[in-house]
């Protein structure tokens, strides 16, 4: 069952992009990921423009963030105040990535950018997260699989304009927190991501959130970043494809409930080593494209870096 | 059969309220008989007309044919006997400017490096004609004007020309490719991967031997248009040739657009890009909200 894409401007598969969406949905689900850092590649994989895929997902991003921020919000678990000094920092970082992602689309190296960001983070996150499971995994023996960090306080605690976080037990400069939302929100404008694979370990590690905190408030703020980039991706590039990304919220949704439902079977520990070897494996693909000698060394596009 | 007769007599009306009213008259007697072919010396007359001058393009849009029709009056009878005259339809797609770049191995990395810009590429070509380019016609008219895949002008200069309107009846040659610079053919490893990429993807296609002689006078041409067809202004252009050399062309506008509901969402998506993205965000988050609402578990 064959659908033309309005924007993306092709003819794609209905159940392909349904099952792409309910995949990508139930890994999210899983993990308590958004999951942009799957779609967009499986998009791209799957022939959609590199930069239709990263506009698009970072709108499918909002729906799968929103409704994980609803269940955390009912359970109590997200920091309201952290989540909108992070967002406030997002929203300028994204309107930074938009505009890096339309310079370099622009001179022809978007693609290139993308993939060596997407190697690097998904690489160095997947990679630090492999490590750290496998090390609680040996030590645990019936454990919960938490994180758990003493009050150890590190440079980042020396800086001004101290601030408190009630329900994060925290009082922190702003710096470091509008610091990780920019950063991430230029990272989502590029790459099409929530951001939350960075968001996590960024709070857990660098501001010492504690981890029963972070992903709702990382979801919470992760709407926000998504949604900022989907609008501005919208006026500034035109490439969000409202009929792609219906279809693959539609997977998304369904897939996430059984994700959930599945992730609750497992060990903290455990969901963090598959988690790892999912990033990684992406970082591997993305990254073999790279090195590999490409079938067509040769590519089009419209001088503004649009798909022709 | 009657639709038939209709789809014949359709071109007829069409050129006919372009041109004299000679014009209707041989159109009747072409469809009612087969037309009495004039002498030599008489001036051929060639036409062709479409029976839409818009294609829209739906969600279950997968590609077209396009039937155009033709007619070729005052054709000298020895010459349609031997089958001297040759005719090549095309239908050109808008012309739009394209980078075309090309990876190149930099410390270990596939980077873009080198790029070209080609300012006229048509972002679709479809050609049918009657035998192979090479037998029709020479290089020289086929560059001039700009016909196949493999002669199609990508690129002008300064205050150039995207193909030349050869004068009727020109039987000398015109002047050689390397004397005019705005008739140099794009021939670089550019234009060639640009040509390669396109005929891969469908979008330039020519096919030899589409276009038939239904009669003395009439003729059909069949071309393949692509699933991705570009939305714009495309051209028909139709070429006469005699013993090789070019006698006549003729041209036909053809609209694409998106209709229905492509056409919508792509509207809204270019004229009010902010509300646009508002609605995606709206969209996600009442996707969000309404699968957590229909799948209680927790």
């Amino acid at each position: 069952m064959n659908l033309y894409l309005p924007i993306a401007e092709l003819s794609v598969n209905l159940v392909v992009l349904f099952g792409m969406g309910a995949a990508v949905g139930f890994l999210s689900g899983l993990f308590g990921v958004g999951g942009g850092f799957l779609i967009t590649p499986l998009l791209i994989f799957y022939n959609i423009p590199p930069a239709v895929a990263v506009a698009t997902g970072a709108n499918q991003v909002i729906a799968s963030s929103f409704s994980g921020a609803l269940a955390h919000y009912k359970r109590g678990t997200v920091d309201l105040k952290l989540g909108t000094v992070l967002l406030i920092g997002g929203a300028a970082g994204s309107a930074a990535g938009v505009a890096l992602f339309t310079l370099l689309r622009r001179i022809g190296q978007l693609d290139l950018v993308v993939s060596l960001l997407y190697v690097v983070f998904l690489g160095g996150v997947g990679g630090l997260m492999l490590v750290e499971s496998i090390q609680s995994l040996r030590r645990s023996n019936g454990g919960s699989g938490e994180i758990r960090r003493s009050g150890k306080h590190n440079w980042i605690h020396g800086l001004p304009l101290k601030m408190r976080f009630q329900r994060s037990k925290l009082f922190v400069s702003v710096i470091p927190v509008l610091g990780i939302g920019f950063l991430i929100g230029t990272l989502a404008g590029i790459m099409g991501v929530g951001g939350g694979f960075i968001m996590v370990p960024a709070l857990i590690y660098l501001l010492r959130v504690p981890t029963n905190v972070v992903i709702g408030t990382s979801l919470f703020q992760i709407i926000f970043t998504a949604a900022v980039t989907t609008v501005l991706q919208a006026s500034t590039n035109h490439t969000i494809d409202v009929v792609l990304a219906f279809f693959l919220m539609l997977g998304g949704v369904i897939g996430a409930q059984f994700g959930a439902e599945a992730g609750r079977k497992l060990r903290g520990d455990q969901l963090r080593a598959l988690l790892a070897l999912l990033v990684l494996a992406v970082a591997l693909r993305l990254g073999f494209e790279l090195v590999s000698t490409p079938v067509e060394p040769y590519s089009t596009s419209m001088p503004s870096g649009e798909i022709g | 059969m009657r639709a038939v007769v209709s789809s014949l007599l359709d071109p007829c009306r069409r050129f006919a309220g372009r041109r004299a009213i000679g014009l209707v008259a041989a159109c009747i007697l072409m469809v009612a008989a087969p037309s009495p072919v004039a002498g030599q010396g008489a001036l051929e007359t060639f036409e062709i007309g479409l029976s839409t001058d818009r294609i829209g393009i739906t969600s279950d849009f997968s590609g077209t044919r396009l039937v155009i029709f033709g007619a070729l009056d005052n054709a000298d009878a020895r010459i349609l006997r031997q089958q001297r005259y040759d005719i090549v339809v095309s239908l050109v797609g808008p012309r739009q400017p394209v980078v075309v770049r090309k990876k190149e191995r930099t410390l270990g990395l596939w980077i873009n490096r080198g790029s070209e810009t080609f300012n006229i590429a048509p972002a679709s070509y479809a050609l049918a004609s009657t035998r192979p380019l090479s037998d029709i016609t020479r290089e020289s008219f086929r560059v001039s004007l700009s016909m196949g895949i493999d002669d199609l002008r990508l690129s002008t200069n300064e205050g150039g020309k995207s193909h030349v309107f050869l004068k009727p009846e020109t039987l000398e040659i015109p002047a050689p490719a390397d004397e005019d610079p705005t008739l140099v053919p794009n021939r670089d490893e550019y234009a060639t991967a640009l040509r390669r990429i396109r005929r891969e993807r469908g979008l330039y296609n020519q096919t030899i031997g589409s276009v038939e002689f239904v009669s003395a006078t009439l003729f059909r041409a069949d071309l393949q248009l692509p699933a991705d067809l570009p939305v714009g202004n495309h051209t028909v252009r139709a070429f006469l040739f005699r013993n090789g050399i070019f006698i006549r062309q003729s041209s036909e506008p053809l609209l694409v657009s998106k209709i229905g509901f492509e056409a919508l969402v792509d509207n809204f998506a270019r004229n009010h890009a902010f509300l646009y993205g508002l609605f995606a965000v709206a969209l996600a988050i009442f996707m969000g909200w309404f699968g957590r609402v229909v799948f209680k578990r927790d």
